[in-house]
């Protein structure tokens, strides 16, 4: 395919590009390589943050701290937190799917830093080998993912200045990404598109990249001030020395909060491609879609201290970052409604990847509804820092972003590979996760209810039962995995050929040949300003009558 | 309409917390249905519309196709634009109301605070001995607390000094007990022991790392911060054992960091603080009462 190429293009980079396989494992520059790159990384890290978490279930089947060492077992939960946030989630939706799609969309050959966006990746390898590492030479860090002072200047040092140096290296590669997507959404657009005809993945990028460019480096000065204090024994956040601790939890918050969105804002952008080209029909609203995004990343910034109503907050932050979290609800209410409204009338295709998409709306909307209730001061007092927490929070990382994940593998895998998956098995992978994640977290809502602290080895006996349950779920998760590694691996040789647009689709990137060529097309890059042009004209069914009166009946 | 019913249903039958015994249980066990009552309206309501889609609109059998070509429907949108505005409105104005039921919202009487309507409506009802919220606050209020020059940190339903006739606690917490000192009687407990009906002051400090203070029964939670000493005012209503647990995580035992608060009826009570009492138990106690 590289032959197609008109040898006047670059003849110096591809002597020093390795070709095939190779390229996975070298310094690329291509785009579409990096992604991938990304991709498979995190898929790695993925494996190892769900051994972990399987080794947190096995030791919570009984009320006794008799699986693990406890300070293992704080080492095993800050690993696991650290490891899926900032090695598999972050890096997976914005790295992989951006750095793959993002050129595409906006009709490039790359993005516009190339040689910034392959250091942004490998950065992450040795930051992951890193992080591992320290558990089996000094130690992980045992302070959890939130890191809090005092305890994580009290827990051993070396474990918690390697978690530190590591999550900055993250933190790194995560700026160096979003400086690249803004760059490359709004400077290297073909000439003739406008902002108002990308595909929506593009604003989600765009809006995500903001957040990261404005939070992480706030993130990364104070892990650099708690690191002081662990190594040359300042007292920024210590109260021993003068210090104040809570101020850590607000720095802290105003990058991890947004991070949420980090994680969850992408996966907004790739449902909002999926399921117009499975549905086939319309993104419904692509304005109102738009302005959402932007409220989100505003309201976003605005929130961090609902993590903090019980660390002595004055009542009046307690009251606006009460009413300025429920709020984000708004504009995420538009987008849940707009992708029903793509979904009503079309001609739903129910394959792998409409499902773990329409699985994703579902634990969406019912985390969404505990994220609502967990911005009220008065129910959040009760239930912060328990299980009720780890369930709204696992209902809206994993059931929403991570089945977000699957979805676009199963939708973009024909892209990447030429080759498409097997649907059989999709399914049973889907339904596998379907059952096993919500049997694991959705049992965890009553256990925080009623009286289960996060973060525990040893809990009250009353919820041993519960507990049980909660496992098997997470074995089932376990076994759902094989399914998906099985059809990936089996797939990319032996699965049907794919061709160069298998479902039909509108968007830039199925407009050129799978696996696609260096530069992303042959020849010039298409125009596509209807990226989401589907569907026979109106009036062949009466539509508005129908869903009006459906809609009314849910929302009242 | 039926989803209503079903919402109602579900949100008075269905139980899902501890037996409520505090004051402040009840309000809170009120807002949970309400919220859960409108939760499992939207939820129902929105996963039935995505049933229903995905079997009505399922791709046929060979049917290549589209949809229909609908792009976008200003009123629709603006209608669910406006639909959870509104729910969210209408659940913080309630939460807010059940905080400052709680006692949660007291200090908002500080002319500092001023914030939007809501502070207001409570400024006029407000007590002016209340705590002083924050840095710039302290310097206005006449504080109440013994030793002003301590700043204490609020609590829920913390106003220092103004609750006369509550029983005062020195709470220590620290890796990995919580350590209940009673002046009254000048002795550490390891347990809580409360009366019924009569309200309890916790004085908290942490010595080591952050700890949090957490009664499920009474759905209280007190992160206890070092340096920051806190005050924490309930009233527990009901008798009986409930656990304490310790929230937040504080090293290798936070897990096993639990202990029990225990509600007497009145005269057990005082039968139970007469029996501890440095004077019945001499030695133990005071040798304990020399680290609180
Ligand atoms: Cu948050
Ligand atoms: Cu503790």
């Amino acid at each position: 395919m590289t032959l197609a190429l008109p040898p006047t293009a670059s003849s110096a980079p591809p002597s020093l590009q390795p070709e095939g396989w190779l390229r996975y494992l070298s310094f690329s520059l291509d785009h579409k390589v990096i992604g991938l790159q990304y991709l498979v990384t995190g898929f790695i890290f993925y494996f190892i943050g769900g051994a972990l978490a399987g080794m947190i279930r096995i030791e919570l089947v009984s009320p006794m701290s008799d699986f693990l060492q406890r300070d293992t077992y704080n080492e095993v939960l800050t690993l696991h937190g650290t490891v899926m946030i900032f090695l598999w989630i972050v890096p997976v939706v914005n790295g992989a799917f951006g750095n793959y799609l993002i050129p595409f969309y906006v009709g490039a050959r790359d993005m516009a830093f190339p040689r910034l966006n392959a250091v942004a990746f490998w950065l992450i390898p040795p930051a992951g080998i890193l992080l591992i590492a320290s558990y089996f030479i000094a130690g992980a860090s045992q302070s959890g993912w939130t890191a809090y002072p005092p305890l994580s200047l009290t827990t051993p040092a070396a474990g918690q200045v390697v978690w530190i140096l590591s999550v900055l290296l993250l933190g790194g590669s995560s700026i160096f990404g979003g400086i690249n997507f803004i760059a490359t959404v709004l400077k290297m657009r073909r000439p003739g598109l406008k902002m108002m005809q990308l595909p929506m993945y593009c604003w989600a990028m765009l809006g995500t990249s903001f957040l990261v460019v404005l939070a992480t480096p706030v993130l990364a000065g104070t892990l650099v001030l708690l690191s002081f204090d662990i190594l040359a024994h300042t007292g920024f956040f210590n109260p021993a020395l003068g210090g104040n601790a809570v101020v850590y939890q607000h720095l802290f918050w105003f990058y991890s909060h947004p991070a949420v969105y980090i994680m969850v804002l992408p996966a907004f952008g790739l449902v909002s491609e999926i399921l117009p080209v499975h549905a086939r029909k319309p993104l419904f609203g692509y304005t109102t879609m738009v302005y959402s995004i932007l409220g989100i990343v505003f309201l976003g910034l605005i929130v961090w201290a609902h993590h903090m109503f019980t660390s002595a907050t004055p009542p009046w932050m307690r009251l606006f970052f009460t009413i300025a979290t429920a709020f984000i609800a708004v504009p995420t209410g538009i987008k849940f409604f707009n992708w029903l409204a793509t979904l009503w009338g079309g001609k739903i295709a129910l394959n792998s990847a409409m499902l773990f998409s329409c699985a994703f709306i579902v634990h969406f909307v019912f985390g969404g509804i505990t994220g609502v209730a967990l911005a009220q001061v008065p129910f959040d007092i009760h239930v912060h820092d328990t299980y009720f927490v780890v369930a709204h929070f696992h209902y809206i990382v994993y059931g929403g972003t991570v089945f977000v994940v699957f979805a676009s593998l199963y939708h973009w895998y024909p892209k990447f590979t030429g080759r498409m998956l097997n649907e059989d098995m999709g399914r049973l992978h889907f339904t596998l996760t379907f059952i096993g994640f919500n049997l694991c977290f959705a049992p965890q809502h009553w256990l925080g209810l009623n009286g289960m602290p996060r973060r525990v080895a040893e809990y009250d006996p009353q919820f041993t039962l519960v507990n049980q349950i909660s496992s098997v779920g997470a074995l089932l998760m376990a076994i759902s995995t094989l399914p998906l590694l099985i059809n990936v691996i089996w797939s990319a040789f032996r699965g049907p050929m794919a061709g160069d647009n298998p479902w039909n689709a509108l968007t830039p990137e199925w407009l050129t040949s799978s696996p696609p060529p260096v530069e992303n097309w042959k020849g010039p890059a298409p125009l596509v300003t209807h990226p989401y042009g589907y569907g026979v004209p109106e009036g062949q069914i009466d539509l508005k009558g129908a869903s009006g009166k459906e809609l009314w009946t849910s929302g009242s | 309409m039926l989803l209503v019913l079903v919402g109602l249903w579900v949100g008075q039958n269905v139980n899902m917390l501890p037996v409520a015994a505090s004051s402040n249980a009840p309000l809170y066990d009120q807002l949970f249905t309400v919220l859960f009552v409108i939760g499992t309206i939207l939820f129902l309501g929105i996963l039935g519309l995505l049933l229903y889609s995905l079997i009505r609109f399922r791709r046929k059998e060979g049917d290549l196709g589209d949809g229909v070509a609908v792009e976008g429907n200003l009123q629709l949108e603006i209608f669910w634009t406006a639909v959870p505005a509104v729910v969210v409105l209408f659940v913080g104005i309630y939460s807010y109301d059940i905080y400052d039921r709680m006692g949660g919202m007291i200090p908002l009487s500080d002319p500092h605070a001023m914030h939007g309507g809501m502070a207001m409506e409570s400024a006029a009802t407000g007590p002016s001995d209340s705590m002083p919220p924050g840095m710039v606050m302290a310097a206005n209020v006449p504080s109440a607390v013994e030793g002003a020059e301590v700043r204490t940190w609020g609590g829920i339903g913390g106003s220092p000094g103004s609750s006369s006739g509550a029983l005062p606690v020195d709470v220590t917490a620290l890796q990995f007990a919580f350590l209940f000192h009673y002046p009254e009687g000048d002795f550490i407990s390891g347990e809580l022991h409360v009366k019924a009906g009569q309200q309890v002051e916790l004085r908290m400090e942490a010595r080591d790392v952050i700890h949090a203070f957490w009664v499920p029964e009474f759905r209280l939670k007190q992160d206890v911060i070092p340096g920051q000493p806190t005050i924490l005012t309930f009233t527990p209503t009901r008798a009986g054992s409930y656990p304490i647990v310790c929230a937040e995580l504080c090293g290798p035992y936070h897990g096993g960091m639990r202990s029990t608060v225990v509600v007497h009826e009145p005269d057990a009570f005082d039968a139970w603080l007469d029996q501890n009492r440095p004077a019945t138990v001499a030695s133990a106690a005071s040798g304990l009462s020399a680290t609180g």
